[in-house]
């Protein structure tokens, strides 16, 4: 605990973008909120319950992605002889959440152990009194407190379930408290109470047991974590569990800094294609269907090696092994964009297309304004539902590209912890008997979670943006 | 009653939108009896397809029959099972729909589709159903049936469409033919040719026609019963000539007064003030209350109840003690004025689009939409361009605001040259012209606001000083179109169709032009809307001196707006002179033909029909000689070789043959029955005889 | 522009052909396009001196060992000119001549085990198609068919069910889908063998479990987007006029919404058929079979970049011919191109 009596901030490339996208995304809430007509779609997805209780578990997940993107370097204890003002910093970069999950990060086991397990997977030859034992060893860290964990593991694991649940559960209620409080003062007690009992069509009644679920959850999971590995240890003895939450932000990272790409490129060439027809809509047609053209895995295998020989031929340029898989990672995100924009653009030239012969187009011709005001003023506001779709369909479909991108190995530097590369080192293990399946099962179950969490908010995206969903109703 | 083929009784249809419960249809209850034909009349969203759709059990997902009866010769339908419903959709009530275009499967042929009719309710398949179809399409006049079967529907025109689907509603031999709206989607001509058809088939048949319209003319042209449907509900029914010679119901009075057909050019027209009531409940009163001109207290409080019989009735108490509305008279038209030169003259002017085809995507063709066209337009006046879709009135309106670009010709403003400006230069002229368009809808970008969309010209154009001043501006615009100033911090899916395209105007007029191309300004808006718009144009145009270039398939608003009018065919223009002699007198074979094809509602005063062959021939492949000449009566060789020269007859230029042959008085058709002086509009009778 | 419509009746046959000729050429600098950004990635961006020394080992590697390692690729020559030859020699002794233009005559060159590429693609063709053909058509019927079963089911809890059931489906990552059955089916219910490949009827054993988890994992996206397209067209308005017909709510499917549903949803299909040959990334590694999949999959892992070139230009090719299909089906299935 002694980390953290200095630090000094640090910003890898990623955490730099993530930041400006979390900056652009509250510029635009804060837009969007100004302007009702803006507004007002944005209220339908309030009033769906999978949206919202999927938006719910992406806060959380997003949170955990933010926390450990905040990164530092922490003081190294001062060398006895030195002189007094020179402080030194540890060459590692750590994240916010790795000191709040101290020290999770440390506790490595030898080996494989199981979910909660108290004692290693594999037998190891032990001395002791009666001579040399082929036995299953105690593990360090898992279960170390209990003296015998034969008769008190049970007490002990329900002890901790029991506590977390109310840590959680009190947890909870303060947060949703909090929230209630922000929304008015003024009976602030009886909006929770309506909350938590409101009839069951009501999102916000989903939010608030989604609230409580997670809290719930996460206490149990934190308490027990104090004392076993929750999810068990991999095969150098990590624990899983750390490995899982500091994958979520590799996702997240794929999922968010490759848009920060296909925007851009995507909007700006779709557009310009769309309006201004004739031969920039021919070149730009041309490069798209020239890049689409290419398998995407394999352009971006190809990519990939190519920025591996560029790595490897410059080693200079990386001062640290986390600097060098912040920048691949980069790179990744990049390519990624890079091989994704078209679709983007096509569908932004399509629709461009159609709203250029609309007549508010045309009177605005008819005064004269200009191409670019055109553009700016009445084509891209009537194509922003497009685009923030497309942004959120887009989200799942890179995280779980990631992992088999991942597992080909074009993916995320090996030594990044990532869904990919965790199912990719424990793959194998599926082969042993007996089997060890718990690295794959977590990793499976939370990308599963996060994936479908994604796709659920970004229907209720679509169905609220999209005029299209909207109208069918009526028809 | 044994001839009644259906009787509709307390009918309600609930539409669910979006968790609100709206009744779009509340106790409606009609009586179609054996051979007749019926119209529902009334404006968009009273409910009238809602409750055709109800009588099919049609209803979209959303909508459902909320009570009532319908019944067919003595069985409730509403209570069959829907398996049994099916035998009598399409064999003993049939029915066609408002597009052709869309109604008909796009990728199935057309005798496919009339034969699934035919197999399934007839049982007849093979040789005996293509017999029968081949039958069926030559009874709705489709030329050549043996080879159309076999074609898909793009294949045809819009016309051919309804007819195909008319065939189709006839193969099961129905008792009642229900058709929603079936000729909106045409051209007058086609839509003569299409009524025309009903009519025939109807007589002959003695079947029973439910007619679905918001059209009066069709209605008098058409119908025997008509009952009027208002929000929901209908207001009045009662024998064709009952319900269009002496109506009773306000809402019937006001909407026929708002027609400037009934009411001439010389007269404001009527107005319905305000909007159709929401229908998602707590209406307590009249429905048509908040719009009436005679409302009284009671009416606001107390729901009126059906007065009379359900085939003869009206839904309002006081319809004894209505006194007829003042009349408003207006500055009649001025004759046209050439002094000087015009303010804009438009010499020659072509605009044709290419049609690339081949290996190398070659121009092969074009479409010549515009083949030398000649306008002048006088300050301050109206010249109306009047024509069918496809004949290039639009493409001359958008050439004139220089929203394309010319092929040849040259247009010129105050004697100043025009179609060769650019750059700035044309951005420093572009507020002398604007535009408004048809659809009041597409035309508002929804994402602005509408001081925004005022201001964006303002602002372009560096027209109206400082920002305060134009938000001054904005303000005294809001005003002059009729809209409070509150109106300028609103998004325009906030506004009714009207007042949007009051908005539109008042943008246009925002820059202060001196010249505004309206295209087709009136043609989305609902009788009673158009009346509003028809004033406010009329009345701006005292007050500001501004000309207008009308753009309109519909005479009665060209008669009531226009001092000149052009009629124009095929990319070119045919006839042009003085609105009055034209609209009166007409001389070209066409626009006699184009006249006659419009139902009028003073049916005394519908000229005897010239039936027209065929439809519009395709803009990029013209007929040789005169353009008119294949679907011409009085056609002849010289027709077919050679385009006709201008001649001056009667005081305007038209180009035609035959009026040369005949010295300038050439009447082929005599008009029914013969007019009196040019101010001869007779008026309805405003209240009950 | 009514009256358009019915012209132009004796230019149709010439018109088909005419447009697919079009789309051919069309295709050409679009190759062409991928040639030269394949180039700019293998041999531009990072110079084969650089490839060379990665694969050698970046401490202790001498500047003739990096040499012999290009002269044995043919990397020795200049990139795009070679000023000290004469006439087209110029042109042809270059890398980009040698090594990408070669492309377009299938000329792929050597593997660096050695092998030819071109015929090594040839051999693995076969059972990268016995995998993806049957995955291919197996899904394309299942998914339709799902799709169908929500659409006559629309608006009950059949429909919002398979729609969430579909939702989760796609959330599930392809690998767990393979983990997962190989685990189940291979190893715990022992009814297949878990990985291998052998030639003729013994095929069908090993082929079994890998175009099942083909067509599962790909049924969630597939069929929700399907369901979407029926949607589509069950609220045009040829629709209610066939049901005023009298027609029943299956003959109304069958006969008026597929028809016109399938047509987007076979173009779409068309223009992935000719990259079955590409076999399948990932199902062909975690099986053992010797397909193209597995073939990029290991070049991938031991650097080849011959392969991985061959490979990109051998997928862009499929892809344009892919799209020439996609254009010929629509000519095909539908009549409005057919004939217009």
């Amino acid at each position: 605990m002694s980390a953290f009596l200095g630090f000094k901030p640090a910003l890898l490339w990623t955490d730099a973008l993530l930041l400006l996208l979390v900056v652009a995304v509250l510029l635009v809430v804060r837009h969007i909120r100004r302007h009702e007509h803006l507004a007002a779609p944005w209220r339908k997805v309030a009033l769906s319950r999978a949206g919202m209780v999927s938006a719910t578990v992406l806060m959380v997940f997003a949170t955990i992605g933010l926390l450990d993107s905040m990164h530092y370097r922490p003081e190294l204890p001062r060398e006895p002889g030195a002189p007094a003002g020179a402080v030194r910093y540890a060459v590692e970069m750590r994240s916010l959440l790795d000191h709040l999950l101290d020290p999770l990060p440390v506790q490595v086991e030898t080996s494989y152990s199981a979910p909660l397990a108290t004692q290693a997977f594999n037998k190891t030859s032990m001395e002791s009194d009666s001579g040399t034992v082929r036995d299953y060893p105690r593990l360090k860290f898992g279960g170390a407190h209990l003296s015998d964990s034969n008769t008190q593991w049970a007490t002990d694991i329900s002890a901790r379930v029991l506590r977390g649940t109310l840590w959680g559960l009190a947890t909870g209620l303060a947060i949703l408290l909090f929230a209630a409080f922000v929304r008015g003062p003024a009976q602030a007690l009886s909006r929770l109470f309506r909350w938590l009992v409101g009839n069951g069509d009501d999102a916000v009644h989903c939010v608030a047991w989604t609230v409580l679920a997670l809290s719930v959850l996460g206490g149990a999971v934190a308490t027990l974590a104090q004392g076993y590995h929750v999810f068990g240890t991999d095969k150098v003895g990590q624990d899983v569990l750390y490995q899982i939450l500091k994958s979520i932000r590799t996702a997240l990272v794929i999922g968010t800094l490759t848009t920060l790409v296909t925007l851009p490129i995507g909007v700006v060439l779709g557009i310009a294609a769309g309006y201004f027809r004739g031969w920039i809509d021919d070149v730009i047609q041309y490069l798209y269907t020239t890049l689409n053209s290419i398998p995407g895995v394999l352009l971006i295998a190809a990519a990939v090696l190519m920025t591996q020989v560029f790595m490897d031929t410059h080693p200079e340029a990386f001062e640290t092994v986390t600097e060098r898989a912040d920048f691949r990672l980069l790179f990744l995100c990049l390519i990624l964009g890079i091989t994704s924009w078209t679709g983007l653009a096509r569908l932004l030239r399509g629709e461009t297309l159609k709203l250029r012969e609309l007549e508010y187009v045309q009177a605005a011709q008819a005064f004269g304004v200009s191409s670019a005001a055109i553009i700016g003023r009445h084509i891209v506001p009537n194509v922003m539902h497009i685009i923030l779709i497309s942004l959120v369909m887009d989200f799942s479909g890179l995280v779980l590209a990631e992992a088999v991108l991942s597992y080909v190995g074009v993916g995320v530097d090996p030594s990044m912890i990532s869904f990919g590369t965790m199912i990719n080192s424990a793959r194998l293990e599926m082969a042993r008997e007996p089997m060890v399946w718990w690295a794959l099962a977590a990793a499976f179950v939370v990308m599963f979670v996060l994936v479908l969490a994604a796709n659920l908010f970004a229907d209720a995206v679509r169905d609220a943006l999209d005029p299209r969903t909207r109208v069918r109703g009526v028809a | 009653m044994s001839d009644s083929v259906l009787r509709v009784s307390d009918l309600d249809v609930d539409l669910h939108l979006g968790g609100k419960r709206v009744r779009a249809v509340a106790g409606v209850g009609l009586e179609i009896r054996r051979g007749e034909t019926f119209a529902l009349l009334g404006e968009s969203g009273c409910g009238k397809s809602m409750t055709a759709l109800a009588l099919m059990r049609l209803l979209p997902d959303v909508a459902g029959i909320a009570g009532g009866q319908v019944r067919l010769d003595d069985e409730d339908i509403l209570q069959r099972p829907e398996a049994l419903m099916r035998e009598l959709r399409g064999r003993r009530m049939a029915m066609i729909f408002q597009e052709p275009m869309l109604s008909l499967n796009p990728v199935m042929t057309i005798g496919d589709q009339i034969g699934e009719v035919l197999t399934g309710h007839l049982g007849l398949s093979g040789a005996a159903a293509r017999t029968r179809t081949i039958e069926l399409l030559t009874a709705v006049g489709i030329a050549d049936p043996q080879r159309r079967i076999r074609e898909y529907p793009f294949q045809l025109s819009g016309g051919m469409k309804q007819r195909v689907m008319i065939a189709m509603a006839l193969a099961g031999e129905p008792e009642l033919l229900i058709a929603d709206e079936p000729t909106t989607a045409l051209d007058v001509t086609i839509q003569a040719q299409v009524l025309d058809l009903l009519r025939r088939l109807q007589a002959e048949r003695g079947m029973s026609l439910l007619l679905i319209t918001h059209d009066l003319g069709v209605v008098a042209n058409m119908a025997h019963q008509v009952a009027v449907m208002y929000a929901g509900q209908v207001v009045e029914s009662g024998s064709c000539e009952q319900v269009l010679q002496r109506p009773r119901h306000p809402y019937t009075r006001l909407l026929l007064t708002a027609l400037p057909e009934i009411t001439g050019s010389n007269q404001q027209l009527a107005t319905i003030p305000g909007q159709v009531p929401p229908l998602d409940g707590g209406i307590a009163g009249c429905r048509f209350a908040p719009r009436c001109a005679w409302v009284r207290d009671d009416c606001r409080s107390r729901a009126p109840v059906w007065q009379g019989e359900l085939r003869d009735g009206v839904r309002c108490p006081h319809v004894a003690e209505l006194a007829p509305l003042p009349e408003q008279l207006r500055e009649p038209m001025a004759r046209p004025l050439h002094v000087g030169p015009p303010l804009l003259q438009v010499q020659d002017v072509q605009v044709h689009f290419p049609i690339r085809a081949g290996l190398l995507q070659r121009q092969v063709g074009a479409v010549k939409a515009v083949d030398g066209v000649n306008l002048a337009i006088a300050a301050g006046q109206t010249l109306a361009l009047v024509g069918e879709s496809g004949c290039g009135k639009t493409t001359v309106g958008k050439a004139i605001v220089r929203l394309n670009r010319l092929t040849a010709g040259d247009i010129r403003y105050a004697g100043q040259p025009w179609a060769s400006l650019d750059g700035e230069a044309l951005r420093r002229q572009r507020s002398q012209v604007q535009i408004v368009f048809q659809d009041p809808y597409a035309s508002l970008d929804p994402r602005m606001r509408v001081a925004d969309i005022l201001m964006e010209g303002m602002a372009s154009l560096g027209v109206g000083g400082s920002s305060a001043e134009r938000l001054a501006r904005v303000d005294r615009l809001l005003d002059q179109v009729g809209l409070p100033a509150a109106a300028r911090w609103r998004y325009p899916h906030e506004f009714s169709g009207g007042q949007r395209q009051r908005i539109a105007i008042a943008r246009a007029l925002a820059v202060e032009p001196k010249l505004i191309v309206c295209d087709e300004p009136t043609s989305a808006l609902d009788v009673s809307v158009q009346a509003q718009i028809l004033n406010l144009l009329r009345d701006l145009q005292t007050e500001l001196g501004v000309a207008y270039l009308l753009i309109s398939h519909n005479l009665s608003v060209v008669e009531y707006l226009a001092h000149e009018v052009a009629v124009m065919y095929l990319g070119r223009i045919v006839e042009q002179g003085e609105a009055k002699a034209v609209l009166k007198r007409p001389q070209h074979p066409y626009t006699q033909a184009l006249l006659s094809a419009i139902p009028r509602v003073d049916v005394a005063r519908q000229p005897q029909r010239i039936q027209l062959n065929g439809e519009l021939p395709s803009p990029a492949d013209p007929p040789t000689g005169c353009h008119f000449n294949p679907r011409c009566a009085h056609a002849d060789r010289l027709c077919r070789q050679e385009y006709p020269p201008v001649t001056v007859a009667d005081g305007r230029e038209v180009r035609c043959h035959h009026i040369v042959q005949t010295g300038g008085a050439y009447v082929p058709a005599p008009l029914k029955p013969a007019l009196g002086g040019d101010d001869a509009i007779s008026k309805l009778p405003q209240g009950p005889a | 522009m009514a009256g358009m419509a019915t012209q132009g009746d004796g230019e149709r046959g010439g018109g088909v052909i005419n447009y697919i000729i079009r789309r051919v050429l069309y295709a050409l600098p679009i190759l062409i396009g991928v040639n030269l950004i394949t180039f700019a990635l293998f041999f531009v961006v990072n110079t084969p001196e650089d490839m060379a020394r990665m694969q050698l080992g970046m401490k202790r590697v001498t500047p003739e060992a990096i040499e012999r390692w290009k002269a044995e690729r043919g990397y020795d020559k200049p990139l795009v000119f070679d000023a000290s030859k004469q006439g087209v020699h110029t042109v042809t002794e270059t890398i980009f001549f040698e090594k990408s233009a070669a492309m377009f005559a299938l000329d792929f060159g050597q593997a660096d085990d050695g092998r030819d590429i071109a015929s090594e693609i040839a051999k693995r063709a076969g059972p990268s198609l016995a995998i993806a053909l049957p995955v291919f058509v197996v899904g394309l019927m299942t998914m339709v068919s799902v799709a169908l079963l929500m659409v006559f089911f629309r608006a009950t809890y059949v429909d919002a069910g398979g729609v969430v059931l579909c939702v989760a489906l796609m959330s599930i990552s392809a690998l767990f889908y393979i983990i997962a059955g190989q685990w189940l089916v291979a190893k715990v219910w022992r009814l297949v063998p878990i990985s291998g490949f052998a030639d003729g009827g013994d095929a069908l054993r090993f082929l079994l479990l890998p175009v099942l988890i083909g067509v599962v994992s790909g049924i969630g996206s597939g069929a929700r987007w399907y369901r979407t397209l029926f949607l589509e067209e069950i609220n045009r308005e040829y629709v209610r006029t066939a049901r005023a017909k009298g027609l029943s709510e299956l003959q109304v499917l069958f006969r008026h919404v597929l028809r016109n549903g399938l047509i987007p949803i076979l173009t779409a299909s068309v223009a992935a058929i000719p990259l079955l040959f590409m076999g399948s990334l990932l199902t062909e590694s975690f099986f053992g079979i010797p397909g193209l999949g597995s073939y990029t999959i290991d070049a991938i892992n031991h650097q080849d970049f011959a392969v991985v070139r061959s490979m990109v230009f051998l997928g862009s090719a499929l892809y344009i011919v892919g799209l020439v299909l996609t254009d010929i089906s629509y000519t095909w299935a539908d009549p409005r191109v057919r004939l217009e």
